[in-house]
């Protein structure tokens, strides 16, 4: 109910008596902002956390092949293993439940020249899934798709970095590329939170380097993501049971730990995770024991200003004012109050934040921020705070009597 | 106007009870300027609270206005209160940080007179009271003889049936104190029923019917014999 009398009563009694307004005020403004600082620099740690760690898909796994270190079943030590088509299609059949996406990958150091530029990059002859498990984002044009992979097609996609070697502030996209002499069209360029150096990749369909570097059914390596839906300790089975069966197939001893290799996140993400829940507790932690300061705070100060006004309230009753009048007028201050300071607390703490953020970096705190739910989640439970807080005194205040209220100085 | 029959009341002082009002009978007809006078502790004031409905009784029957005044809440009481009474204070009771003019309007607000309204009302009250030129300052700007007559036009406003005042010229000098009694007389002329609790022979003189009270009981109850006119 909008009553724009008794806001007048308000704004006079919160203006005619600033020092307790501003105290009250203080309270609430300087919760808030600590809450939101706080916060947001726990948020910061944990976008470190997360970003060191976001080089790859998080459930990726990556498997390749190496020489033989255990002579096993008539085979010698020193064995070149070698992955073929078979082996991609022997893994997509064998874990179909268990694989997100897979990719088979070949990989060659190229020359690669652009007008009078030329440079050595990693060429990589991928599916297109392989783009989930690196990350990229496409930044401009498309990736590759199953399409190129059929007609085998010369196109490349050039990474953020390589474009920028290359073709400086033009863009690369429909352009031409000599890589190891032969000629592709640049379809698209990535992106990848990896890093510099994921960001100087080239990728090319798999059938095409395939045709172009050996004419072979052989592929280097597969890069996988595992089904999601998996925890971290059924994905690290699932990894070490691919791993025994590769080796079943290709007749390697179990006891080699040379000639297929096999790299799984789960197994780094479980540290991840746990330092990343653990870091979360403590930002809640920090955050409740914030709020439950301000809480306090601002409790004590509703206690004080209305033992501080008892006197008023009896002047007030005596010419009329019922106690819902008085229990009203001091819940609308309070509520007004906290709400006009607890957003200015907000908007300091969100302002401290951009400007003091980009410098925190080397305190490996990135970005730090708060999401606005959070900040106006505490905010609200402040201002429900202040209205309990000043609600239990304000209600006793009504109910002195008039005669007593009005002896209290 | 006011009737109390038998009226009795105690407070607590830690474990023991004090007898403050054994027994009081007191009828007040409208348009009477009575004083209520003794010492202190003689009960008065707890007397002008019970009958202002500031605090209750615990026994014995009080109508205010013919009606019976028996468990009221606090809510009843406010609308008494503003309905038929107006109050003036020794020490003013006036909320220091509103002017003089918002000080007067106070209980027109919790009427629900609208804003404009009230502050019109209040004008004329204090235009009444000699002090429309003041109605822009706050109290700590106004003289005592000043701010009890603000107090009056509060008690005015609100057009009650009875106006109670507590020493109104307690916290006064000799000169406003008259200037004060003589707007009491004025209002009273005009009809409105005057309860004045006093413990000053000099301002009970100047009502028409005073009524002594000692140790909770009423000892003498009589017309002055010549009461001044203005």
């Amino acid at each position: 109910m909008f009553d724009i009398d008794r806001w007048r009563e308000i704004f006079q009694s919160i203006s005619k008596n600033k020092l307790r307004s501003i105290l009250s005020g203080f309270t609430v403004a300087f919760a808030i902002l600590l809450f939101t600082l706080l916060f947001g620099i726990g948020n910061g740690l944990q976008n470190t956390f997360k970003k060191e760690f976001a080089g790859d898909a998080i459930n990726a796994i990556y498997i390749w092949s190496s020489f033989t270190t255990v002579a096993y079943k008539g085979n010698q030590i020193g064995k070149k293993i070698q992955f073929k088509n078979d082996d991609f299609k022997f893994l997509k059949e064998n874990f179909s439940k268990e694989i997100q996406t897979i990719s088979p990958r070949i990989q060659r150091i190229v020359e690669v020249v652009h007008k009078s530029k030329k440079d050595t990059y990693t060429l990589r002859g991928i599916y297109p899934e392989y783009q989930i498990q690196e990350s990229a984002e496409v930044e401009e044009g498309r990736f590759l798709n199953l399409r190129d992979i059929y007609q085998k097609s010369k196109v490349v996609v050039i990474g953020r970095l390589v474009e920028d070697d290359l073709f400086g502030q033009l863009s690369a996209v429909g352009k031409q590329l000599k890589i190891g002499g032969i000629m592709y069209q640049v379809i698209g360029v990535f992106s990848d939170p990896g890093g510099d150096n994921d960001e100087r990749f080239i990728y090319t369909p798999f059938t095409t380097m395939q045709r172009l570097y050996g004419n072979t059914d052989h592929l280097d390596e597969f890069g996988i993501t595992y089904n999601p839906n998996l925890s971290i300790d059924e994905a690290i089975v699932f990894g070490n049971k691919m791993l025994r069966t590769l080796k079943e197939k290709h007749d390697v001893s179990q006891e080699d730990q040379r000639a297929i290799g096999l790299f799984n996140n789960a197994s780094g993400n479980r540290e991840v995770t746990n330092m990343m829940i653990g870091l979360g507790i403590l930002i809640f932690i920090i955050g409740f024991g914030t709020l439950i300061a301000g809480v306090v705070g601002i409790s004590n100060i509703m206690v004080y200003v209305v033992n501080e006004r008892t006197k008023e309230l009896g002047i007030r009753k005596a010419v009329g004012a019922t106690p819902k009048d008085i229990v009203a007028m001091i819940l609308q201050e309070a509520i007004f109050i906290t709400t006009i300071s607890g957003y200015f607390g907000l908007i300091l703490g969100v302002g401290i934040l951009k400007v003091v953020g980009p410098s925190l970096k080397e305190y490996f705190i990135l970005n730090p921020s708060v999401s606005t739910p959070v900040v106006i989640g505490a905010t609200v439970t402040l201002i429900i705070a202040g209205v309990i807080a000043g609600y239990l005194p304000a209600k006793r205040a009504a109910r002195i009597k008039p005669v007593v209220a009005l002896s209290a100085d | 106007m006011i009737k109390i029959e038998k009226l009795h009341k105690s407070y607590p002082i830690g474990k023991e009870f004090i007898h403050v009002l054994k027994g009081i009978d007191l009828h007040i007809k409208e348009g009477e300027f009575v004083s209520i006078m003794g010492s202190s502790g003689s009960g008065k004031s707890t007397l002008l609270n019970i009958v202002g409905l500031l605090d209750v009784h615990d026994e014995g029957k009080y109508y205010l206005n013919g009606q019976l005044i028996k468990d009221l809440n606090e809510k009843k009481a406010a609308i008494l209160r503003n309905k038929f009474l107006g109050f003036v204070f020794q020490s003013f009771n006036l909320i220091s940080y509103k002017t003089a003019l918002e000080n007067v309007a106070l209980p027109l607000y919790y009427k629900g007179v609208s804003r404009k309204e009230r502050n019109e009302i209040a004008m004329d009250y204090l235009d009444k009271v000699g002090l429309k030129d003041w109605a822009n300052h706050l109290p700590n700007e106004l003289s005592g003889g000043q701010k009890q007559r603000v107090a009056i036009a509060r008690a005015l406003v609100t057009k009650p049936k009875v106006v109670l005042a507590d020493e109104p010229t307690g916290a006064l000098d000799s000169t406003t104190t008259d200037s004060v009694m003589d707007l009491l007389k004025d209002i009273n002329n005009e009809g409105m029923t005057v309860f004045v609790i006093t413990h000053e022979e000099e301002v009970a003189a100047q009502t028409k019917r005073i009524v002594r009270l000692k140790d909770g009981v009423i000892v003498s109850d009589e017309l002055t014999k010549a009461p001044k006119t203005v």
